[in-house]
């Protein structure tokens, strides 16, 4: 045997043995009973998780693909996705001068600070600081609390009967496709349970997660506010989020007790794909809540991100004098199309909802407005104000507007204003006369425009979505 | 400070301004009058940078620059204020904030530190009083609103705090009351000063009555068609603008 086929050999196998220690970390691609037995079987999960993933997947079997939504993209191929591969680390950076420049620019642009963006890029952070000891202190005054905060995948494992408890209760396994395929196939997310008459001393974010890398395409979040207790939880970052997975299917599901309070806070800045909306992310996500008696919700959400976003952060009105908020802004440049709104559904007496959406299109972005008011027979004296406000800048984007409005109750009251506007040249020239540049002047009045959902975020969060805004709108404008 | 020479701009297809010269000079306070239509608003929109208003010829130059060269950020860097006839909603956007973000943008063009948030409350406050302003104002979204007196009062706050070179007011008199014209010529009059000029666009003698110019000119048919001192405002206020600029005696000042 000569000496390159012996190279050769070898090299083969070298090869092969490669593959084969992947093949163990990461099933085939497609979607089969199988391949949910493996996902629940390498998670180690107890029989009823499986059997209640198995039911999801057998009626997502049943169920097609929404097309009602206001969205264009290229058919899906679910057997063409890989549903389990184990957690990896993220490939850690020496420092942040390996970190890709367009990104830097990015982070200096939103003003985060230096720690924070050597997190977020995978910059080994210990060499600043000790990032798994500041995550552990607030643990601990958490835990002081009986607040429990973990990835889904710890709570599965060591508070099995709360997830039982609570799994699917707001979002059936069956809700839509999108939720069901979600419920098959989750590899993890995060969970939260806040004690009753526990006000929770801090805004709970996955920052302070430990073991909150790689959470993956099909993210499951849940979220339970015991009688009496308080929580704000923030989800997101401004910060640009790439992933190689194009497919996105969330669930998150809030369940706020009587005389609860969640506030759920979302910044959403996936990659947009580029300025033809090449190779973006489908955000396809399900949030819903149920409020019990006097219980409140608050759903804020700024969107800047993903080519395409299908999402209706939705609230149960349930218990008599519930009450639901929506505060969303939602911005659709270049090719991005947004269709996201919200359902409030009354079901108790005296309900009341909120609904301010400002939506931005710039580009050939397309942006719609979906929402449902319900008010069920029951919902006696029930109240909804809907707000839904249009900002287009350029003449080749879109804004349109899907309010739907049921009312089986005589003695509600709902209330719907829209309005639609355009950026106007008299406003460009009256802030450039002032000494703005055109870009500054762009985003001092879009966010201007989206002030009252800016002023529901929680503070440092504002700061930076404002920043984001006015970035996603570079370049739209002259 | 400002020399204009042999301006010429359209709108549109439609030329406007037909070859505007003019001469300014530091400390100076001119009043540019004329019947509606003549190019005024049209002079004040060019010297600023209105991108709809398109110059076709002649020159300005102010302080030394070339100011056609300019995009309208810089102009207003340089020193150049324009006090606007129509002042612009921007809903949303506080009013102190907008106040603070123009004169920082100014600063740093100028390469002058920014100011902080409780500096420039100090520096808006003494600056209300030149209007006889309250806070309450400075929390509402820009011009939003506002009655036509509030705005241009607003613009008269906003040229006392960018504290420009060169400030033109377009019509910064229609609207008003008598009590709404006096406090806006107050707050104009304590603003002349040896290094900073004035030019006051108007169709009316009143206001000139509470802020004296040193120059006046006559504008029509999109030219400068006389010029003078303080007493042709009087000429115009007897005879009208018939007198002065023939061929246009159907416009009478009041």
């Amino acid at each position: 045997m000569s000496q390159d086929a012996i190279r050769e050999l070898t090299e083969q196998k070298y090869k092969y043995g490669f593959v084969t220690d992947v093949e163990a970390d990461q099933a085939p691609p497609g979607l089969s009973e199988d391949i949910i037995r493996l996902i629940s079987r390498k998670k180690g999960e107890p029989a009823f998780l499986l059997e209640w993933r198995l039911k999801a997947y057998r009626q997502w079997l049943q169920m097609e693909e929404p097309r009602w939504p206001n969205v264009k993209y290229a058919p899906i191929d679910y057997q063409s996705i890989v549903y389990y591969s184990a957690p990896r680390p993220r490939k850690q950076l020496g420092s942040l001068d390996e970190v890709d420049p367009e990104l830097r620019t990015a982070f200096e642009k939103l003003g985060i600070p230096l720690v924070e963006q050597a997190r977020l890029s995978g910059v080994a952070v210990d060499a600043v600081f000790d990032s798994v000891s500041v995550a552990t202190t607030y643990k601990e005054k958490l835990a002081e609390k009986g607040i429990i905060f973990c990835s889904f995948s710890e709570a599965v494992r060591n508070h099995p009967a709360l997830v039982e408890r609570w799994l699917g209760s707001v979002v059936p396994v069956a809700d839509n496709f999108f939720a069901a395929l979600n419920s098959a196939v989750f590899s993890d997310g995060s969970f939260a349970y806040v004690p009753p008459g526990v006000r929770c001393p801090m805004e709970l974010s996955t920052y302070f997660r430990i073991n909150a890398e790689n959470t993956g395409q099909f993210e499951r979040t849940l979220l339970v506010a015991d009688e009496g207790a308080y929580v704000s939880y923030l989800e997101g970052c401004t910060a640009p989020m790439r992933d190689e997975n194009q497919l996105h299917a969330a669930v998150v599901e809030l369940v706020a007790l009587p005389g609860s309070q969640i506030k759920y806070s979302t910044v959403q800045n996936w990659y947009p794909g580029d300025a033809e909306g090449r190779g973006g992310i489908f955000n396809f996500v399900t949030k819903r809540a149920k409020a019990m008696e006097r219980a409140k919700v608050s759903w804020t959400q700024v969107e800047t991100g993903s080519a395409i976003t299908w999402k209706y952060p939705s609230c149960i009105l349930q218990g008599d004098d519930s009450v639901g908020e929506f505060y969303s802004v939602a911005l659709a440049n270049h090719r991005q199309q947004a269709d996201t709104g919200t359902k409030m559904i009354h079901v108790g007496k005296r309900t009341r909802s909120t609904i301010i959406s400002k939506g931005i299109s710039a580009g050939r972005g397309q942006n719609t407005y979906r929402g449902l008011v319900k008010i069920q027979k029951g919902a006696a004296g029930a109240r909804n104000y809907s707000q839904c406000d249009s900002l287009l800048i350029g003449d080749t984007c879109g804004a349109h507007t899907f309010p739907y409005i049921e009312v089986k109750n005589p003695t509600a009251r709902v209330e719907h204003e829209a309005t639609t506007s355009r950026i106007a040249e008299d406003q460009l020239f009256y802030c450039r006369q002032r000494g703005l540049s055109e870009e500054d002047a762009v985003s001092m009045i879009v966010n201007g425009f989206a002030r009252q959902v800016l002023k529901e975020l929680p503070m440092e969060f504002a700061v930076e979505a404002q920043k984001l805004l006015g970035m996603s709108l570079e370049g739209s404008v002259g | 400070m400002l020399r204009v020479q042999g301006l010429k701009a359209r709108i549109g297809d439609r030329e406007i301004l037909h070859g505007v010269d003019l001469a300014v000079d530091a400390g100076e306070v001119h009043a540019i009058m004329g019947p509606n239509g003549s190019g005024k608003s049209t002079l004040a929109s060019a010297l600023a940078g209105r991108e709809t208003v398109e110059v076709t010829a002649g020159s300005v130059t102010f302080l030394g620059q070339d100011l056609l060269a300019l995009p309208p950020e810089k102009r207003a860097a340089a020193g150049l204020f324009l006090g606007f006839q129509y002042p612009v909603e921007i809903p949303g956007v506080a009013n102190l904030y907008f106040l603070r973000t123009a004169l920082n943008a100014v600063r740093k063009a100028r390469g002058e530190e920014e100011m902080d948030a409780m500096d420039f409350l100090a520096v808006a406050k003494e600056k209300m009083k030149l209007v006889r302003w309250d806070q309450s104002f400075m929390t509402r979204g820009v011009n939003e609103g506002f009655s036509g007196g509030e705005k241009k009062r607003n613009e008269v706050l906003q040229m006392a705090v960018l504290e420009p070179r060169l400030a033109i007011l377009d019509e910064v008199d229609s609207g008003l009351d008598i009590d709404a014209l006096c406090v806006v010529a107050d707050g104009v009059n304590a603003l002349r000063a040896p290094d900073r000029a004035l030019i006051l666009v108007t169709h009316y003698q009143r206001l000139l009555d509470h802020v004296k110019p040193d120059r006046v000119h006559v504008m029509a048919g999109g030219r400068i068609v006389r010029s003078g001192g303080p007493e042709l405002a009087l000429e115009l206020e007897r005879g009208g603008y018939g007198g002065v600029a023939p061929g246009h005696a159907e416009a009478r000042a009041p």
